[in-house]
């Protein structure tokens, strides 16, 4: 069992198996863990797929005798130049945003998105305030 | 601390197309910001938020730094210091009190950065100080490779601190300041994690002094600001 923190959020009880520079995580729980899902065309988000590089098969999926095989989702962060990274005994992954959709998302000009909670645990998201025009700033108390 | 300061321009434009939303950058969660929202009786959104996403998603490296967003969701002002300026880096380091001269810069350039807010709140876009696309895209700032991993590293040390992994985490977190050294976000939050106070304590100070003639906040680009 991994956990997995995207930008999405933080998905413990993934069934799969980090090890090294590998992180194996069921084919049916692949698009709940992170959001990419594999499709014949490879690892997808939406129509945004990633293929398998032809030759590298056994690097990026794999059948298992038993269940619904396996993706390593690592590999595939790697290729799409994302960073990958994980604690010490392989069991929580951090798969993160590249810089180039970041950037992407500023020279888009459009805000992107946030949802974050108060002091009482509500949440409110940037775009609940479209419509208005939004002072966004922020502070710590440190 | 700027939320009065919010507070003051929030009560005073009272117009429904006009939104604060105040994001507290601190991985000590709400309890660690409760005191200063609720000090400041803030009736605008006031957010936690523990692992700075918002700092990854606008490229930010400081506190305040601000964004000004449109109706339409379009930034019209990229990421800058709230109206903040140099001046603090020769107040008193044990007695905190600032130079009568910087005292003064401060209060003139948050208050022509208050009045800059409040012309945009009435004008929009017909105001000076809303750019248009050209303009913010010429003044924004895309992140680095360095800056993804920084994020990506900083978000997991935070996680593994959560979970009671302290010492783990705090390696991540060291990494994530390695990569982005000039976040200032990543060093005073992770000297606060350590021992609260250490932000502002000596190793501060020397990381503002090995600034040199370096910005701690770059300079904000709007007609009647200090030099």
């Amino acid at each position: 069992m991994v956990t997995v923190l995207t930008e999405r959020g933080v998905v413990e009880g993934v069934e799969g198996d980090g090890s090294g520079d590998a992180l194996w995580i069921s084919t049916s729980e692949v698009e709940g863990a992170t959001g990419w899902a594999l499709k014949p065309e490879g690892l997808c988000l939406n129509d945004l797929c990633t293929p398998v590089p032809p030759g590298h098969e056994s690097q990026f999926v794999r059948d298992d005798s038993h269940g619904d095989g396996a993706v390593n989702v690592a590999a595939f962060w790697r290729r799409m130049e994302r960073p990958a990274l994980h604690d010490g005994t392989g069991s929580v992954w951090m798969l993160g945003e590249p810089a180039s959709s970041r950037a992407a998302q500023l020279e888009s000009l459009q805000a992107p998105d946030f949802t974050l909670p108060d002091l009482d645990g509500k949440l409110h998201s940037l775009s609940d305030h479209r419509g208005k025009k939004v002072f966004l700033t922020t502070w710590a108390s440190w | 601390m700027d939320l009065p300061v919010w507070q003051e321009l929030y009560a005073d434009v009272q117009d429904d197309n006009f939104m604060v939303i105040a994001v507290a950058m601190d991985s000590r969660g709400a309890e660690a910001a409760r005191p200063w929202i609720e000090e400041a009786k803030a009736e605008y959104v006031c957010v936690i938020d523990p692992e700075h996403h918002v700092a990854d998603l606008y490229n930010m490296v400081n506190v305040p730094q601000a964004v000004w967003i449109d109706e339409s969701g379009q930034i019209v002002r990229p990421t800058e210091a709230s109206g903040t300026n140099e001046g603090f880096r020769e107040m008193d380091r044990t007695t905190f009190a600032m130079p009568e001269k910087q005292m003064q810069r401060a209060q003139n350039d948050r208050s022509v950065y208050v009045s800059a807010l409040r012309d945009w709140a009435s004008k929009g876009a017909d105001s000076e100080f809303a750019w248009d696309a050209d303009e913010v895209r010429s003044r924004m700032q895309a992140p680095s490779d360095d800056v993804a991993w920084a994020n990506a590293n900083f978000r997991l040390g935070q996680y593994l601190r959560q979970q009671g992994n302290v010492a783990e985490g705090d390696g991540f977190l060291q990494e994530a300041i390695r990569l982005r050294p000039e976040s200032w976000n990543f060093w005073r939050q992770t000297a606060d994690l350590e021992e609260v106070g250490k932000s502002g304590g000596p190793e501060f100070w020397a990381r503002v002094d090995a600034l040199g003639d370096d910005y701690y906040y770059a300079p904000v680009e709007m007609p009647g600001m200090s030099e």
